[in-house]
């Protein structure tokens, strides 16, 4: 069967998708035929390509699947089972499926086709909207037309990018659609507080031309008069419906393509699905009811296939939303204007702190036992239980629903409540899962489930259901390290610190059992180097190091190793340049620069290391640590001091933190940057701590990762001095060295902390846990003791007598080790070994 | 019953011939740590474990092909002594050479022993080890 999916937007990748994961037999022939010349991307996300340049790309289809892109479908011709192509391409189809998305809605005002007047919708929009900003400018003006959620998210990206920002909204407050007035006007006063201006209640009149004939100004009905270079359309959205109207199918009165509850049309082979279709009399415009229709549309073809039943239906989605706009939570839930008719019988309890900027809203039924809906802004915490409670009882008063007292009862909730919405899921799948399923963590039910992959404001309570399932069937996760330890890494790090324990022989024998391993030492190691128990190498310690501590450098494939010199913040003087190359070339390395702004000096032999280290030493050069579970660098662009579009000096700051950090031992390695504008050149937000300059100081970004599982870094706080910044650093880093599991990175740290980024919040700047004097003293301790490691080495004749690659025969080199030449540097020639198979893969 | 015979009755193998080489001192040797000997050609790994005892294998990595096996991290697995390679961490039991996360491969040992002064460390070899 040959299915032709038109659209290859979110809606048509995900049928797409779950097309070809459910035929493994491979019966069905999929073509995608796509308007858009690039290949499907997350238009969700949009607003990350342009501020922080994320990729947007979907995974591709596999070779099976057809895709023809940048060739938009012109007609369908139903009595013909085919479509046409612009460039003239007929496609036959058994069943056709229908995802053409919507086209933005530009109010017809005199001048919207001004040059500088923009949509806001796809990759090409939004690379012209930033060329546009760039010719006009920083501080010139910014014009959104839209106050709904992708008019802000689009006003912060016009903010990002230098514009003097306004948001036009014609109804009479903020995201008329999700708040009511109260949330709005809330929502409007932290958004005017980050520098955005707000025009509402006011309908566009015109856009206007300066003398050159581009876009100069913008008018409401109220006679003001917005300057503007830039101005961006978003105020809704119209189906794409032009195909069916075209091929005599029905559409709606507002447009959309008209389908039953299992997404086809009147016509058997065709069906609709995503923004295009009209369903129960709605079209819906969020991404998680197009999924939910891609999934039907799927059982549907793969019945016809299997022979399946192919039941599934669409059903109402739960229109819940909480977002993050601008720092600032955004939530709203069930039925917000349930109490808007004063016959309905529902009543609202509202909570206002101005102060915090804090507003939340509970509809609930007229006895106040049923909770209906609800809008909470400034602080959604309370988001996720409330969501799922919608429709059921509440276990106390409103009062205590708006004050967060809803936890209560997690394990009460009915295995019909939705818990993820992206991705609808149930909590009775949740449980399945576990119980069934036999999965035992979290990130297991995620993938099985998708339960929390797509927003993540569920996984708090996606976690509690699995704990409690997991707790019912009887099953202890075992937190034992290895078979040596019975404890966590967290719990080793509380004995060692509380029982001043300095030697991994003392902590074995009262606290393990056995004589250790490679899982073991090396987490004590780092432990008693964070508690600052001298040198890397001192003692008993030398025995716990991994190869890499051990040499004070990094293990390679042929057994050699590397060599990173510090340059704090990638700052290098041309003398010290010199000598890296000096270094490199009379010892034969191969060099490369790495992605943290250094040098990586390669192929040395043990015997070679001290000799190295002494020529870099000698011009000032200390270790990088590039070998630890510690901080490696923190990047920098070149900030203030050159950039045209600095503001603050991202060099310096680097360097600052740099030094304050060096040397700090921790769970896993730890990666910084500092850009010195909103631009984002140092790819900071990719970062363990990250810190963007801002005209007003400083915002820090924590508990990002590139490599394998990329997360991108959470903004813990806006605007901080140089001295708040800092102490918030150091007491993030020191909870995260107390508390972390071996090997964890901060990312997967932040995401298993129960209560994420708002616990570590009140952990760090609010002092929950009454941590904060003793983290602080503990990272102070760390500064005051650091040492370089290489500088010690080097005058102690002890250690270094380890360098040799044989211990009856110092000066002699590894004979195994052979070097040829690629482009003009050497490369390891790998002698085989017995079983070198078994390493390739 | 067969094969119980057969070694019942076989004449014994003559042991092969060891030679002894001195590597090293004994307290050259770092308590829980290795190093490595040049000995008649061949790197042999050596190691002084947390009792005292030492042991003696190959120091060519099976796994990753590079002569790094002196440089691993000891410790016990179930109660027997073990190194872990630094390449690619597989664990070997010291004993016998076995790789106990994948028991068909198995790293060349030798006999090692202090010497009569119980200062020094020997390494012996036999015809077979320079195969």
């Amino acid at each position: 069967m040959h299915v032709v999916v038109v659209g290859h937007g979110p809606a048509g990748h995900r049928l797409v998708a779950a097309l070809r994961a459910g035929d493994a037999a491979g019966a069905l022939r999929i073509t995608v035929v796509g308007e858009e010349a690039r290949p499907a991307y997350d238009r969700v996300a949009l607003t990350s390509y342009l501020t922080e340049g994320a990729d947007l790309g979907l995974p591709g289809h596999g070779a099976e699947v057809e895709v023809v892109a940048g060739d938009p479908v012109t007609a369908v011709d139903r009595a013909g089972r085919a479509v046409r192509t612009a460039a003239g391409r007929v496609i036959g189809y058994d069943a056709l499926v229908l995802a053409t998305g919507s086209a933005p809605f530009v109010p017809p005002v005199p001048g919207r086709d001004l040059p500088g007047a923009f949509v806001y919708r796809t990759v090409d929009d939004l690379d012209a909207i930033r060329a546009a900003c760039e010719r006009a400018g920083a501080g010139a003006g910014g014009v959104v037309v839209g106050g709904g959620l992708l008019g802000l998210e689009a006003a912060r990206a016009l903010q990002g990018l230098g514009l003097e920002t306004r948001v036009v909204e014609v109804a009479p407050w903020l995201m008329p659609r999700q708040l009511d007035e109260g949330g709005g006007a809330m929502l409007r006063r932290r958004i005017e507080e980050l520098g955005l201006a707000v025009h509402a209640g006011t309908p566009l009149a015109a856009l206007e031309a300066g003398a050159d004939g581009a876009l100069a100004r913008v008018a409401l009905a109220d006679g003001s008069v917005l300057p503007a270079a830039v101005a961006v359309f978003s105020a809704g959205v119209r189906p794409r419906d032009e195909l069916a109207r075209g091929c005599g199918l029905a559409v709606g009165e507002r447009g959309g393509i008209v389908v039953d509850d299992g997404c086809r049309t009147a016509d058997e082979a065709v069906f609709a699905i995503g923004e295009c279709a009209l369903v129960g009399g709605r079209v819906h415009g969020l991404v998680a009811p197009c999924f939910s229709m891609a999934e039907v549309v799927a059982d549907a073809l793969l019945a016809r296939v299997s022979g399946g039943a192919g039941g599934a239906r669409f059903e109402a989605p739960d229109s819940s939303t909480k977002l993050k706009l601008m720092g600032v939570d955004v939530a709203s839930f069930g039925d917000p204007f349930a109490d808007a008719d004063p016959a309905g019988g529902a009543l609202g309890v509202t909570y206002t702190d101005p102060v915090a900027g804090v507003y939340k809203r509970l509809v609930v039924s007229d006895d106040a036992r049923t909770l209906l809906g609800g809008v909470l802004v400034g602080d959604a915490s309370a988001y996720p239980a409330l969501r799922a409670r919608v429709g059921a009882a509440l276990p106390g008063t409103p009062e205590q629903a708006l004050f967060g007292d809803v936890e209560a009862a997690d394990g009460e909730l009915p295995d019909a409540t939705v818990i993820c919405s992206c991705n609808n899921v149930a909590a009775g799948r949740i449980r399945a899962a576990v119980r069934d399923e036999g999965l035992a963590d979290l990130a297991a039910v995620k993938g099985c489930t998708r339960a929390g992959t797509t927003c993540g404001s569920c996984v708090p309570l996606v976690k509690k259901l699995v704990d409690a399932e997991l707790t019912a069937a009887g099953v202890e996760v075992s937190r034992a390290l290895c078979e040596h330890f019975e404890h966590s890494r967290a719990e080793l790090f509380d004995i060692v610190r509380v029982r001043g324990i300095t030697t991994f022989t003392r902590l074995i024998e009262e606290h393990g059992r056995g004589r250790g391993c490679d899982i073991c030492k090396p987490v004590v190691a780092s432990i008693l180097a964070s508690l600052g128990h001298g040198h890397v190498l001192d003692g008993e310690q030398a025995a716990l190091q991994d190869t890499n501590d051990h040499f004070l450098a990094n293990i390679q494939r042929n057994g050699t190793y590397s060599v990173v010199p510090r340059i704090p913040g990638g700052e290098i003087t041309p003398e010290r340049l010199i000598v890296i190359g000096e270094v490199a070339r009379d010892f034969g390395l191969y060099t490369k620069i790495t992605g943290g702004q250094r040098i990586d000096l390669f192929g040395a032999r043990v015997e070679q290391l001290p000799e190295i280290w002494r020529r870099l030493v000698e011009a000032g050069f200390e270790s990088g640590h590039a070998y630890g579970k510690s901080l490696r660098t923190v990047k920098s662009c070149v900030g203030s001091t050159w950039c045209r579009y600095g503001v603050q000096d991202s060099v310096a700051m680097a360097i600052r933190l740099e030094l304050r950090y060096r040397g700090l031992r921790s769970p896993h390695k730890l990666k910084a940057a500092v850009s010195g504008c909103a631009r984002e050149c140092a790819e900071a937000q990719g970062k363990d701590f990250g810190v963007i300059a801002t005209e007003k100081g400083w915002n820090l970004y924590l508990a990002g990762n590139g490599g394998m599982r990329p997360r991108h870094a959470d903004l813990f706080a806006a605007d901080l001095t140089e001295e708040e910044l800092v102490r918030y650093i150091d007491r993030f880093l020191m909870f995260y060295i107390r508390t972390a599991d071996r090997l964890q990175r901060t990312a997967s740290w932040l995401e298993g902390l129960d209560g994420g980024i708002g616990y570590l919040r009140e952990v760090v700047v609010d002092d929950r846990l009454g941590l904060c004097a003793e983290l602080d003293a503990a990272m102070e301790r760390h500064v005051a003791g650091y040492s370089d490691e290489w500088r010690d080495t080097l005058e102690d004749p002890g250690k270094l007598a380890r360098f040799v690659s044989f211990v009856n025969a110092p000066g002699t080199p590894d004979p195994s080790i052979v070097f040829e030449s690629e482009r003009d540097q050497i490369k390891p020639v790998l002698v085989a070994g017995s079983r070198l198979e078994v390493a390739a893969r | 019953m067969t094969m119980t015979t057969q070694t019942m009755t076989a004449a014994p193998a003559a042991p092969p011939e060891v030679r002894w080489t001195d590597v090293c001192g004994y307290a050259d040797l770092l308590p829980e740590r290795g190093a490595c000997a040049m000995v008649d050609g061949v790197q042999v790994a050596v190691f002084r474990a947390f009792d005292g005892r030492l042991y003696a294998v190959s120091n060519l990595d099976p796994f990753s092909g590079a002569h790094v096996m002196s440089r691993g991290i000891l410790g016990t697995r179930a109660g027997a002594p073990t190194v872990a390679s630094p390449m690619y961490k597989q664990v070997f039991d010291l004993r016998t050479g076995v790789c106990l996360d994948e028991p068909d491969v198995a790293l060349p040992t030798f006999p090692i022993r202090r010497s009569a002064a119980g200062d020094r460390v020997e390494v012996g070899l036999t015809d077979g080890h320079r195969e």
